[in-house]
């Protein structure tokens, strides 16, 4: 293995910066991944349980508006509605706010590239304005918690939380033959069964069936959200009999436990393990990575039991890992992260922003460059091709972000010619070194290093 | 293009500025058509009933006391266009814009935006990520197609642009202002990678395009879907022959009278600007507006409607037989009405989308069917194509 910080920093990271060391070994990095999570105590994200507005608040507030439609007090249940919805949008500011600045400040890189990638595994999209402000309460709940724990741990809690149950339609599924369903005539719905199998488990390739996508859907019915009630297990909604789901079979009881145990062995297959390796091989490496290395990930991955910080371990240790090729290019979301932190930018300059300045440097652009905060197209999360991101339009809003955007956030813009080092590390191009300096005004000379390929391909 | 030309090093420093590629606006590949399509969705689900106003029909009248406001511009003795569409009126009394009534996809019963826009797109039931949108589809029974011939322009993500087949993506928004010292030292920097190289050139090709096309061109909200529309007419007088953008801002659940209002304003802003800009070329256009879904036959108690499921397309264009309102309407009568809440859908927008691009493009039915849109029977032909 031939061990590089600036790789560690870029490819493992969320970047260089010339406030915080890069990692100097694979032990190092691992020692603060297992350690706490500094970046979270300091920038804290509150989870669902404790979001105000909460999905019930917004859900009353609704019916009331509805209610009092066309009576006196249509005025003041309006009124509510709008200071719910204006809260709500404060929370979920604040919150993507803080999740950018994680990866602007912290020393463990790592913990927020993991995290990131996580969540888009187990992406889950808002289906109406209630739930929008909810989306990374759901990742502090499900995701980060778990991201050197057993895959298995967070995938039970991803299922059980509400947003991954309302994403996939879980709380509409009824078993056809159960009271419920033969009372109400209505049946399965398989969204969440699929996209488990498919995305989060085994994979496209992973060797399973309608069969088993049916019989997973019927081994989940029973579990639903309710506003009030919170995620239950309705044993009227569950369909009778025993599930036969990758061979194995699971009981006939009606209960949650069912529902566990399925999870548990599906996140042990070899097919999983191997979906999960290559995964993170294609997510942190390359698109088509070398085949040594997701079988070095799969194999810690069974042999560890799905230990998540044993997988990060396996990812770190292989040299293919530390390959001088870069072939990924840094997404979006990675792309302003990094600028920022090479900027030096400060946890409290990004906290502070306001809604406008905050659109300016974050929201707008990243829409414009093809990644719409929290809007990936479906349940698959964002690309992993460079291609997709390299487009002309997408190309366009990072230049134009790196020429306008650096002077918003820090008090004066670092010397291009310093500044190349430390957005890029020692092995910067002799072309970009020279083109730095060679800008006629400052902006331009930052603007061509955020956008030489040495710094957006990591 | 020929990117071949894009042989640079430092020795570009050097050049002229007239002899770099970057600062030479490229010439686009041509496509293999005339005729022009251009798809308009509209996000959030309009209300058809309140678009279109079906006056003649006897239900109408108790299912809407507010937002029949009486208002409704007379195009017959039975239809009534939106007041806010008056700008297009001498439009429809041209010829050049006209709508099909009682129209949708094939998506039932959810009702949600997200699902009813994802079959919009996909123009299918199925939806199938790899299978791209329903332009894209089109774009891809064809041979020779470049990239330029398709366009999804604006922020929004346009499902039914993407897909495996070449197609460009621009929204007016991204400008890409740069010192021409700026652009050179870039050229330097970029010039070793191929897919940030090629990308910059043709980011750069398409900037300049708009800066001489759309000098001083108006910015800022209120003026977005103009700078759509006006980019859209530009690409569509050069190579492009296909394009897509979105308008936003029909989910009119309560104070319909004004939010559709403005939405529809913005709507026939958008119409008028692409006329305006296309010139000669807009006997060769069709605008084809889409939308998820209609709303609630009933208005609501906030005069407002709810996510229903029939709707109205509104077309324009001069290469369609405008001055009608299409379709077969089911009346609104109780038992006339789906779930006994919404218009009753009585054809399918792929159809009509279907017919148009088989009298524009050629395309064989078969091709519409079995590739566009898989399984669709397309039934008869409305007669949309003049």
């Amino acid at each position: 293995m031939t061990f590089d910080s600036t790789i560690a920093a870029t490819r493992f990271g969320t970047g260089l910066s010339p406030v915080i060391e890069p990692p100097w070994d694979v032990d190092g990095m691992l020692v603060l991944l297992s350690g706490p999570d500094r970046a979270a105590e300091r920038l804290p994200i509150t989870g669902m349980a404790g979001t105000v507005p909460s999905m019930r608040d917004m859900q009353q507030a609704t019916r009331a508006r509805r209610e009092a439609a066309g009576t006196p007090r249509q005025e003041v249940t309006t009124e509510a509605l709008r200071g719910l919805n204006r809260e709500a949008n404060a929370v979920r500011g604040h919150n993507i706010r803080s999740t950018i600045a994680r990866g602007v400040i912290a020393q463990d890189g790592l913990r927020e590239r993991l995290t990131l990638f996580w969540a888009d595994h187990f992406t889950v999209l808002a289906k109406n304005s209630a739930q929008r402000h909810m989306l990374t309460p759901f990742v502090s709940d499900a995701i980060r918690p778990h991201v050197t724990g057993r895959f298995g741990d967070m995938l039970k809690a991803v299922v059980m939380h509400p947003m991954m149950i309302l994403y996939l339609d879980q709380s509409r599924s009824l078993g056809p033959n159960s009271p419920q369903g033969l009372q109400a005539g209505r049946g399965l719905n398989e969204n969440l069964a699929r996209e488990l199998l498919e995305l989060h488990l085994l994979g496209p390739q992973g060797g399973y069936g309608q069969a088993d996508v049916t019989q997973m859907a019927e081994l989940l019915t029973g579990l639903a959200y309710d506003a009030d009630a919170g995620v239950i297990y309705r044993p009227r909604w569950a369909e009778p009999g025993a599930e036969v789901v990758m061979g194995r079979r699971y009981a006939a009881e009606a209960e949650i436990g069912t529902i566990h145990a399925a999870l548990d062995d599906l996140a042990l297959q070899p097919a999983t393990a191997r979906h999960i390796a290559l995964k993170l091989a294609v997510h942190f490496v390359a698109e088509t990575p070398d085949a040594a290395l997701v079988d070095h990930i799969a194999g810690a991955y069974v042999a560890s039991g799905g230990d998540l910080l044993a997988v990060a371990a396996a990812l770190l240790e292989h040299p293919a890992s530390w390959s001088h090729t870069r072939a990924k290019v840094r997404r979006p979301d990675l792309f302003v992260i990094a600028a920022l932190r090479a900027l030096g930018t400060r946890a409290d300059a990004l906290m502070a922003l306001n809604t406008g300045g905050f659109g300016r440097l974050i929201d707008r652009p990243l829409a414009a460059m093809g990644q719409p905060i929290e809007r990936p197209i479906g349940p698959d999360g964002w690309s992993e091709a460079a291609a997709t991101w390299i487009t002309p339009q997408n190309l366009a809003a990072r230049i134009t972000w790196a020429l306008q955007r650096p002077g918003d956030v820090v008090d004066r813009l670092p010397d291009p010619r310093a500044f190349v080092v430390t957005a890029i590390g020692p092995d910067a191009p002799a072309d970009l070194v020279f083109a730095a300096a060679a800008a006629e005004k400052q902006a331009d000379g930052i603007a061509l290093v955020l956008t030489s390929p040495a710094f957006q391909r990591i | 293009m020929d990117r071949r030309r894009f042989i640079l090093g430092s020795a570009a420093l050097g050049c002229s500025a007239a002899a770099s590629p970057f600062l030479t606006p490229v010439a686009l590949a041509s496509g293999p058509w005339d005729n022009r399509l251009v798809v308009i969705v509209l996000r959030g689900a309009m209300d058809g009933l309140d678009a279109v106003r079906p006056l003649g029909d006897p239900d109408y009248a108790g299912l809407r006391p507010t937002l029949n406001d009486g208002k409704g511009l007379a195009v017959d003795d039975y239809w009534a266009l939106n007041p806010a569409l008056s700008p297009l009126l001498p439009l429809w009394q041209a010829g050049e814009m006209g709508a099909v009534h009682a129209v949708s996809t094939p998506y039932r019963d959810g009702r949600s935006h997200f699902d009813g826009q994802d079959v919009l797109e996909a123009g299918s039931l199925r939806l199938d990520g790899d299978a791209g949108g329903w332009l894209n589809r089109m774009v891809a029974t064809v041979p020779g197609m470049t990239a330029e011939t398709a366009y999804a322009i604006g922020q929004d993500r346009m499902a039914i642009m993407t897909g495996p087949a070449p197609h460009l993506r621009w929204s007016p928004e991204v400008t890409l202002e740069m010192s021409p010292q700026m652009r050179r030292l870039l050229e330097t920097t970029l010039h070793g990678d191929p897919l940030f190289r090629d990308a910059a050139l043709q980011a750069v090709a398409i900037a300049d395009g708009m800066a001489v096309d759309d000098d001083g061109m108006a910015t800022g909200n209120a003026a977005s879907a103009t700078a759509l529309a006006e980019f859209t007419a530009a690409r569509l007088r050069e190579e492009t022959r296909i394009a897509s953008f979105s308008i936003n801002g029909w989910d009119t659940h309560a104070g319909q009278a004004g939010n559709l209002s403005r939405a529809i304003g913005q709507l026939a802003q958008t119409i008028l600007t692409l006329r305006d800009g296309l010139g000669p070329v807009w006997d060769r256009t069709a605008v084809l507006c889409m939308t998820e879904f209609g709303r609630t036959a009933r208005e609501n108690g906030t005069r407002g409607t709810d996510h229903g499921t029939g709707g109205a397309l509104i077309y324009a264009g001069g290469a369609l037989r405008g001055g009608q309102v299409a379709g077969r309407w089911p009346g609104l009568s109780e038992a006339a009405l789906y779930d006994r809440r919404d218009l009753m859908p009585t054809g399918d927008v792929r159809a009509v989308a279907g017919w148009i691009m088989r009298g524009l493009f050629g395309l064989d039915a078969d091709v519409i069917a079995q590739s566009v849109f898989p399984g669709l029977d397309l039934g008869t032909d409305p007669g949309l194509i003049l």
